[in-house]
């Protein structure tokens, strides 16, 4: 598994590839023309989000298997950072709107609809977490929230693809109405970067949560409030990124 | 400290029939607030053991985790032989539980609420059962009466009808002759008092009765810490009143 | 099985008795339709605003039911009560979806013919109908149950379910709509991709049973 830092590079590497490539190599759109090169942000990012929803489901379900909280604050970050794609979906997909029809929104693009629809849902979690008090169950309700909307997600899509179905649009094209393989990669290495990036924020956000929950470990202990013994204590708080993550500690 | 006694609990594997209750290690948290701190218990089969200590010492607490209602925070809890958690589904149709809620529903009457549980726990002979319990509760009359018009009293009395209609192995009592003027409470005490085969804990604020019962006693100070746990004899009086004196957490 | 059966019968006995939930939804419904009446100025509807004044409108009396779906076991202490019994967390989900269901098959009985009366011309897509809102009936009250019993344990409870659920009805509403706007077409039912729709729901249904039976046990806990 790689360390946060040669995360942030090969992040940071690839996403900036991707964008020369889809700026000077890949062809422009003969619908829509330059401004089509917005799907190559807007596409990657909704896939991200999309998969990383699923992943928090996944996690949802091993902490409700086994009450482990490390998995339980896998799917909590999962879902923040897909959540935060998730609003930059909505505003690129709203750019594009703008720029090809003139007006902020439209109904005719499916994923951007279905996006809007999850992205309202998982708004919820976040009233749905702060609302309840014990922290237990707050993990737990989280838990099952997630895996409901995790099986959500995959419905949702199926049904506004069903919906809008009799529209026109798909995305990319050129005038022989087929992907050019410039446009493959343009998009590969795009879709790549982004999915890097999404892993990238994930680790960060972990790696802050484990360092904030030591630190307020060691703070009861030097109050000398009695805790109960916990197996994990006595490990390096390293939830997902591993012991030599040269984050510094 | 916790580890000697995690060792001697583990040590004394009673030879001949296996303790009713073992808590070992015991600790439950709310937050970042310990409400049990490390409780060492076994009770054998057939004995009784009184709970006492002041508001906030975790009585109620450690009454809910033996009823399965609650989870451990850390330690081992073992029930009528099942592990908790993992095993409370086979102690649950064996235990009794009266906590402060009567746990009857208000729009039900009297007997339909016995009835549910009676349903629930599977009892044969439900109607006989409930009858003979309900008469000597003396609330026959009132079986068709909708819990919602009860006072206090008579809804307490119902719900130790309700907590050994199934005649549970373990009976745990919260404060059982709270609301209960001396009448009522004469009625109730055979009801839940020792009997053949029945193990019971009993949560109680009246620790000088406790004591003169002749049976175990825990005494809980403040913060859940264990103050005194072996046979009631042993805790003088005073030694009580100063645990109930002590400064909260 | 037994225990299903018990607290079904507790809830459908409790609502005779107290008729807290049933009464509202149809008097919220009814008025619902006079609101769209005057709000759409149409006396009569058809097609795709038929299908979506009637399908929105038992939707939103669907959430009156929900917020009080386990409103007894959370105020008298039932949570307590069915998880000392030896019953399965499961038994309590699938009594409460029948319940749910229960409330909903009686209040469509009651509201889609006042439906028909207020604003359609004929009545030959209602058996059809029937069988649309059966389905969906099912995959409401599933999202139901999880969403509500999701909220009950929290503070903001009654504003929690209806966000929790909206967004999660949404498939359910262009299933049942894809459905049913055909079948209210002008000129008399017609069945475009009736199938797919009904598919749809079904799979919608399937989707959601599984997940509340599976998660249960876990929203039950303490």
């Amino acid at each position: 598994m790689l360390g946060l830092r040669t995360l942030s590079i090969a992040t940071v590497a690839t996403v900036v590839a991707g964008f020369a490539l889809v700026f000077f190599y890949a062809p422009n759109d003969a619908d829509q023309g330059f401004v089509q090169k917005i799907f190559y942000l807007h596409v990657p990012l909704a896939v991200c989000a999309l998969v990383g929803f699923v992943v928090a489901a996944v996690h949802a379900v091993r902490h409700l298997r086994t009450g482990d909280p490390v998995h339980d604050a896998r799917s909590y970050v999962s879902i923040h950072v897909s959540v935060i794609f998730g609003v930059a979906v909505l505003a690129t997909g709203s750019i594009w709107a703008r720029a090809s029809w003139g007006k902020w929104w439209v109904w005719d693009e499916p994923t951007l609809v279905s996006f809007l629809i999850v992205f309202l849902l998982y708004a919820t979690y976040y009233p749905l977490r702060y609302a309840i008090e014990d922290r237990e169950r707050q993990a737990r309700y989280a838990s099952v929230f997630a895996i409901t909307a995790g099986a959500f997600v995959p419905l949702n899509f199926l049904a506004v693809r069903l919906a809008e179905s009799l529209l026109h649009p798909r995305v990319f094209a050129t005038a022989e109405g087929g992907m050019p393989g410039s446009m493959w990669l343009a998009f590969g290495v795009s879709l790549l970067g982004i999915g890097l990036l999404w892993v990238t924020l994930v680790r960060f956000e972990l790696a802050a949560k484990a360092t904030s929950a030591q630190l307020s470990r060691l703070r009861r202990a030097l109050e000398g409030s009695p805790a109960a013994p916990r197996p994990e204590a006595d490990r390096r708080p390293s939830p997902t990124v591993p012991a030599r993550s040269g984050v510094g500690t | 400290m916790q580890r000697a006694g995690g060792a001697k609990a583990r040590e004394s594997e009673p030879a001949g029939a296996a303790a009713a209750i073992r808590l070992a290690g015991l600790w439950r948290e709310f937050g970042d607030r310990a409400v049990l701190e490390d409780v060492h218990v076994e009770l054998a089969p057939g004995e009784t053991m009184v709970v006492i200590g002041p508001n906030g010492a975790g009585k109620t607490t450690l009454l809910r985790i033996l009823a399965t209602l609650l989870r451990p925070t850390a330690g081992e809890v073992v029930v009528l032989g099942s592990r908790l958690p993992r095993e409370a589904w086979r102690a649950r149709g064996r235990i009794g539980y009266l906590g402060h809620e009567p746990l009857l529903y208000r729009d039900l009457t009297v007997a339909e609420n016995l009835r549910f549980h009676a349903r629930l726990y599977g009892v044969e002979a439900a109607e006989t059962r409930i009858s003979a319990l309900l008469d000597r509760v003396g609330m026959s009359r009132r079986a068709g009466e909708l819990a919602r018009n009860l006072s206090v009293g008579m809804a307490q009395r119902v719900a130790a009808c309700r907590a050994v209609l199934h005649e549970p192995e373990l009976l745990l009592l919260d404060e059982p002759r709270a609301h209960l003027d001396p009448q009522a409470g004469e009625l109730v005490d055979p009801l839940v008092g020792p009997a053949e085969g029945r193990t019971r804990v009993i949560v109680t604020h009246d620790f000088r009765a406790a004591l003169s019962s002749g049976g175990r006693v825990l005494a809980l100070g403040h913060g859940g810490a264990v103050a005194y746990e072996g046979p009631a004899a042993g805790l003088p009086v005073a030694d009580a009143e100063a645990i109930y004196a002590g400064s909260p957490r | 099985m037994s225990a299903f059966r018990a607290i079904l019968a507790k809830d459908l006995r409790v609502e005779l008795r107290t008729l807290q939930s049933v009464p509202g939804m149809a008097l919220f419904a009814v008025s619902t339709f006079i609101l769209f009446r005057f709000g759409l100025d149409r006396t009569t509807l058809e097609g795709s605003l038929a299908a979506g004044v009637l399908l929105a409108t038992v939707l939103f009396a669907a959430l009156l039911a929900v917020n009080r779906l386990f409103v007894a076991e959370r105020d008298q202490g039932g949570f307590d009560a069915i998880r000392l019994a030896p019953v399965d967390g499961t038994a309590l989900f699938a009594a409460k979806v029948a319940a749910l269901v229960a409330y909903l098959v009686v209040l469509e009985l009651v509201t889609v013919p006042v439906f028909a009366l207020f604003f359609l011309d004929e009545w030959s897509a209602l058996p059809p109908l029937a069988l649309v809102l059966a389905l969906a009936d099912v995959g409401l009250a599933a999202t139901g149950a999880l969403a509500s019993s999701l909220a009950t344990g929290s503070r903001a409870r009654d504003l929690l379910a209806p966000l929790l659920l909206l967004p999660l009805l949404v498939p359910l509403m262009i299933a049942a709509a894809g459905a049913a706007e055909p079948l209210l077409a002008a000129g008399g039912p017609e069945y475009d991709r009736f199938g797919t729709w009904l598919a749809v729901l079904g799979l919608y249904d399937v989707v959601f049973l599984l997940v509340g039976y599976g998660v249960f046990d876990f929203v039950l806990e303490d």
